[in-house]
């Protein structure tokens, strides 16, 4: 390989770029990729292979490379697994190569390779299934060893990552010729264009073809043409046209996933575009097969369309190139060689008798062409030469030497059909080109059930008998004016004169030679990223693999990276030969997204560090910050855990917070209560439905604690009801309750009770709520002013409203910890004035703030659930003793007839207890209540959990509630708790509350 | 770094109001208080007194300067009494940002699904979105002008959101099209 003395359409040689690979330092040239880079410096060797470690070169120009992954960039900016094929040179790059130690040259894994006979298809699930426990200790991580692509990064990215959303009549992906005739149709027409092409140049393999066959399209040379196409789709208002930028998905209804590679100096890497298009055109292209020969894996063998690329835009080429070809297209790589000035010893040809306008022209050019032949390809690190077999032969015999450092190989093109088929779009079998192409009868449907993507161009079908250009622009007039159909945009396109050569018709050559013997069969590589050979592919279906989708994955051809774009035809193609039946009957796999790996980092967007979710923060979250507060994620919300003073740990700061709130004053933030208002002449009806008691009897001014169960009668929510008004009540929800239940409300009103005159509103953030707690706390409710709280006044469980200290508020007098408590309500922009006036008027009282730790404690002495803990989704109310918040009068509420069923009566069903540990320990959170002997899985039988335990620093010891089996029957028994040490404690069934059971502290 | 062409700030203090019930019969109390008449759906309306804009087939939000909403609550309660309708203050259940300039559209493109193109998204439209990860109305005030209104909870999220998608350095070249932004 060598970098050409001139030519090079691309590149800028008056500039040089340094980079690295594998430390070696090099150079290229602004317009080249990392491949073209290092082949003109001379490394044709840049991976080794998943399975063998076989040594490996570049093998294509773009997208669909399989070999040359490398990782990009070190330290946290590293990348793995990236195409050096379309990674565009920089100064300062720094490549390594992957999967090879300890060096690329020297691979101890290629012993892989010696032992090939020994890792078949499917060798994992043979050889390593017994003795069982060898495959996680011993097996798995040995072959993640050995086996594998590139490494993960290990640092966090640095770099910064967007996403974008667009709404667009057309989305045209691909910006060859085709994908510019049809944006420019569509756009004329008046529908707004996105235009999106992956590689950084516009007019895809058009040029290109040109410097071997000159091409004019409407009269004008094939870049001319381009040029000006480019030219006005700039100009047009209603054009969007990105560069670099991939079509990576296609889901449902014209929902196109694009990924932008962007540039810009500390801007962001990548972003990824998710786009609603009314219309798709699918100018995606088409990718060249390889053809299956025995040495067709070593470094040097490149896909024919991959060699032209570099010799014309990059002006690399290799210096003597066999071209290997069963059609018309590779004799285009070996005149644009020749035009170049690089020597092509000869055309090994499949056909008996190719006699196509190219190869007259390659004749005429002094090209020697061998018809009906095939060849093997020798040679160590890379290709050193071929030899030329009989086409029909066994691929044995001895044939022509021929010295080369590349084979130009050609199978024929397959369109780019992913997005098509990722649409749900169905694929026909081309029999004359030996391809599956979109089947125009079978497209992607849209919500209406209409059709919403048309191929465009050569990705629509192969068929160059008419020259591939014109093929190309006469199927991207048919897919604009089909789109543009659809749209109600009528368009009638003029037909545009292409001159070019026209081609012969191929010959599909699926092993090469045809009766290629067994050794030859294990030389012929069918995918070459994943080690995949024809003899793999035969094995298999000798195994009994039948499906193509089976042998996918019991081969692993196509997997990976490569997803099916350059192994899959030939490989379907083998496995139907294997199993004596026509390609179309075997199918293809499907084609998944993304068509091109996208970044982790372009899929999460903005969504890392502050961004990474958003934090719900109360009114009062910046003064909890400053008092040191120690948080909690509740929901989304941020909640303080505990208020540390000094050195305090956590544990002294709950003691602390916990005693002085039963001695003094205690303060919660319980802004984050969900807040529900219900109204209107059907709300108390409404109500007694959501909730398990009675809350149409509840007279205005008071408040009563509720339950809500799901249908299936188990409880998932509960808070304090207040009836606000005559036909107005505020349903309090817990913290991360609000939206589930506003939304459970609104689904029973909107489905079910769709007559019912009521109205629901989640007001949660309009209020900030405070629960002023403990013996001192009317006292400092009265410093402030303005409203009674007197015990007549306001007894335990009424509500007020008024100003307290001159801020509007309502008080409602309830009590989560068993004390004298008032929650206030004042709105969320005032409670910060109402927090620092408690704090200050309170100081002589002995005010201080609380956090959830302690207000889980205060709760649990007082044997009061939390939802959550004492409920998983499989408790009902009944288990947890609040039979007295159910009604039995009324007719029904949501779960009620659930809560009938035989298990849910079922004595023997864990109900909660409190259970005290001999010796005041304190019991392991989520512990088991143990029985003597084993269940039938030989774990040990239980008989209940724990579900909340806490050293209760009011009684001194530790408390704790579980669910027992029938356990309020069994008051005072002795149960066993094993610990994760394998000791256990014994605890006493006791009553869930330990603490203030008369209830006289909160009506004080 | 450059300057940025669209500038996110926070909205000046407003007094809102969640207006629920049968939107035909709140055609008159609303026209009292806004001077204004109801909005199509997806949109808003502007009068002398206020704002009032779509939220669902049976709910508006009305917009008023920040003195005049206790009398405006009143007015409302009044003008309903006897009615089935939900009248509630949320003024500080709410956090707002304004985003201005010729880039407003791009930088919401960033961040939420909806159509901004202008057809859809002009002047007086009215949409219930989501922006990042969270809950957004916005509301189309003049060409280059944009309000987001969001959970006052959020509003630190929401204000990092569009201040990363303001980014100067990351022009998105959708709805406005400067000629460096097109390739």
């Amino acid at each position: 390989m060598m970098r050409l003395p001139t030519g090079g359409r691309r590149i800028d040689r008056s500039a040089t770029l340094r980079f690295t690979f594998d430390g070696k330092p090099h150079e290229g040239h602004p317009g080249d990729t990392l491949a073209t880079a290092l082949l003109a410096a001379g490394r044709t060797l840049v991976g080794r292979s998943f399975k063998y470690h076989r040594p490996r070169g570049v093998v294509a120009s773009g997208a669909e490379e399989p070999n040359a992954l490398v990782n990009l960039g070190d330290g946290d900016r590293h990348e793995p697994n990236v195409r050096a094929t379309v990674t565009e040179l920089f100064e300062g790059l720094t490549a390594t190569s992957q999967n090879r130690w300890p060096s690329l040259e020297r691979d101890v894994g290629a012993v892989n390779s010696a032992l090939a006979r020994f890792l078949p298809a499917g060798f994992y699930y043979k050889t390593f299934m017994w003795p069982k426990p060898f495959w996680a200790s011993i097996y798995e991580p040995l072959i993640r060893r050995s086996a594998g692509l590139g490494r993960p990064p290990e640092a966090s990215d640095p770099d910064r990552y967007e996403l974008a959303y667009a709404h667009v009549d057309v989305v045209v992906a691909g910006g060859g010729v085709a994908g510019l005739r049809a944006a420019l149709l569509a756009a004329e027409a008046g529908a707004d264009v996105l235009l999106a092409e992956q590689t950084p140049h516009w007019g895809g393999r058009a040029p290109v073809d040109a410097a071997a066959d000159p091409i004019a399209i409407d009269g004008r040379p094939a870049e001319a043409w381009i040029d000006a196409a480019v030219a006005r789709l700039r100009t047009m208002p209603n054009v969007t046209m990105r560069a670099r930028m991939t079509a990576v998905g296609l889901y449902d209804h014209g929902y196109v996933v694009l990924d932008e590679r962007l540039a810009a100096p500390q801007g962001p890497r990548h972003r990824l575009w998710r786009v609603r298009a009314r219309q798709v055109i699918a100018a995606t292209g088409a990718i060249e097969r390889p053809l299956a020969f025995a040495g067709n894996d070593k470094p040097g063998v490149m896909l024919a369309s991959a060699v032209r690329d570099h010799a014309v835009d990059q002006a690399v080429a290799p210096r003597r190139t066999v071209v290997a070809t069963n059609g018309d297209d590779a004799y285009r790589t070996a005149l644009a060689l020749h035009a170049a000035g690089v020597e092509v010893p000869a055309v090994v040809d499949a056909r008996a008798a190719p006699d196509g306008p190219l190869v007259e022209r390659a004749r005429a050019a002094g090209i020697r062409v061998l018809p009906g032949s095939g060849l093997r390809a020798g040679g160590g690190r890379s290709v050193e030469a071929v030899h030329v077999v009989p086409i029909d032969g066994t691929g044995k015999e001895e044939g022509e030497r021929i010295a080369c450092d590349a084979v130009a190989m050609s199978g024929g093109w397959s369109p780019a059909v992913h997005l098509w088929s990722q649409g749900g779009g169905k694929l026909r079998w081309d029999e004359a080109w030996s391809s599956f192409a979109p089947d125009p009868g079978r497209p992607p449907t849209g919500a209406d059930g209409a059709p919403v993507v048309c191929a465009a161009g050569i990705a629509a079908g192969v068929d160059p008998s008419g020259g591939p250009t014109a093929a190309a622009l006469a199927r991207a007039d048919g897919a604009a004016a089909e789109a543009l159909g659809r749209l109600g945009l009528g368009a009638a396109p003029e037909p545009l004169a292409v001159e070019e050569a026209a081609e012969h018709p191929m010959e599909a050559v699926w092993i090469m030679p045809r009766r290629a013997a067994e050794a030859v069969r294990e030389k012929a590589f069918l995918d070459l990223q994943n080690d995949v050979k024809v003899s793999d592919v035969q094995l298999a279906v000798r195994e009994g693999f039948q499906s193509v989708e089976h042998t996918k994955r019991y081969t692993t051809l196509g997997m990976a990276t490569d997803q099916g774009k350059l192994s899959n035809v030939n490989g379907l193609a083998v496995l139907s030969d294997a199993l004596g039946q026509p390609i179309p009957q075997t199918g293809t796999t499907t084609f998944r997204p993304p068509y091109t790996p996208v970044p982790m980092g372009a899929i999460a967007g903005e969504a890392r560090g502050a961004l990474f979710q958003p934090v719900r923060r109360t009114p009062l979250h910046g003064r909890h910050e400053a008092a040191g507060a120690r948080w909690e994620p509740v929901g989304q919300w941020r909640r303080p855990y505990c208020f540390p003073r000094g050195d305090e740990t956590e544990a002294q700061a709950v003691e602390r917070e916990v005693l002085n709130t039963r001695r003094r004053l205690g303060l919660l933030d319980a802004s984050t209560l969900g807040k529900i208002v219900v109204k209107g002449p059907d709300a108390g009806r409404f109500l007694d439905m959501i909730y398990t008691g009675v809350m149409s009897s509840l007279k205005p001014g008071r408040c009563r604690y509720g339950l809500i169960c799901s249908e299936n009668g188990f409880l998932v929510d509960d808070g304090v009801v207040v009836r606000l008004a005559e036909d107005a009540w505020l349903c309090h929800t817990t913290t991360g309750g609000a939206g589930a239940m506003h939304a459970h409300m609104e689904e029973w009103l909107q489905t079910e009770w769709w007559d019912w005159r009521v109205h629901t509103l989640d007001v949660t953030e309009q209020w900030g709520q405070v629960a002023v707690v403990g013996p001192e706390a009317r006292r400092a409710l009265e410093a402030l002013g303005g409203m009674d709280v007197s015990a007549e006044a306001l007894p335990f469980m009424a509500w007020a409203e008024g100003r307290l200290a001159g801020i509007p508020a309502r008080i409602y007098r309830i009590s989560f910890s068993g004390e004298l408590s008032y929650e206030v309500a004042v709105p969320s922009g005032r409670v910060g004035e109402l927090w620092d006036r408690l704090r200050k008027i309170g100081e002589p009282l002995g005010a201080s703030p609380y956090g959830t730790e302690a207000l889980h404690v205060m709760r649990a002495e007082k044997g009061f659930v939390m939802i959550g803990d004492e409920t998983d989704g499989t408790v009902i109310p009944q288990d947890l003793g609040l039979d007295w918040a159910i009604s039995k009068k009324k007719a029904d509420y949501i779960g009620k007839r659930a809560q009938a069923r035989v298990h849910m009566t079922d004595p023997e069903r864990l109900r909660l207890v409190g259970l005290e540990a001999e010796g005041g320990a304190v019991l392991p959170d989520g512990a088991y209540v143990a029985l003597a002997g084993r269940n039938d899985l030989g774990q040990r039988a239980t008989e209940g959990r724990v579900t909340s335990t806490y050293r209760s620093p009011t009684l001194g010891r530790g408390i704790a509630m579980a669910l027992v089996r029938r356990g309020p029957e069994r008051m005072g028994e002795m149960v066993e708790v094993p610990t994760l040490d394998g000791a256990a404690i014994r605890a006493r069934i006791v009553s869930p509350v330990f603490y203030d059971p008369e209830g006289a502290r909160a009506r004080a | 770094m450059p300057e940025p062409d669209t500038r996110v700030s926070g909205a000046p203090p407003a007094g809102r109001i969640t207006l629920k019930g049968d939107l035909a019969g709140l055609a008159d109390p609303v026209r009292a208080v806004t001077g204004a008449g109801l909005p199509d759906p997806l949109r808003f309306v502007e009068g002398e007194g206020g704002r009032a804009a779509w939220m669902a087939p049976d709910e508006l939000l009305l917009t008023v300067p920040p003195d005049a909403l206790p009398a405006v609550l009143e007015e409302l309660e009044a003008g309903l009494a006897g009615r089935h309708a939900l009248v509630a203050d949320v003024s500080d259940a709410r956090a707002a940002f304004v985003l201005e300039g010729a880039g407003a559209r791009d930088v919401l493109a960033k961040t939420t699904p909806i159509d901004l193109r202008r057809a859809s998204f002009g002047p007086g439209a009215f949409r219930r979105t989501r922006m990042g990860q969270v809950a957004a109305a916005l509301a189309c005030l003049r060409d280059d002008r944009m309000e987001v209104l969001v959970f006052r909870s959020v509003a630190a999220y929401a204000e990092g959101l569009l201040q990363t998608a303001a980014d100067p350095r990351a022009p998105l070249g959708l709805h406005e099209r400067p000629a460096d932004a097109r390739s």
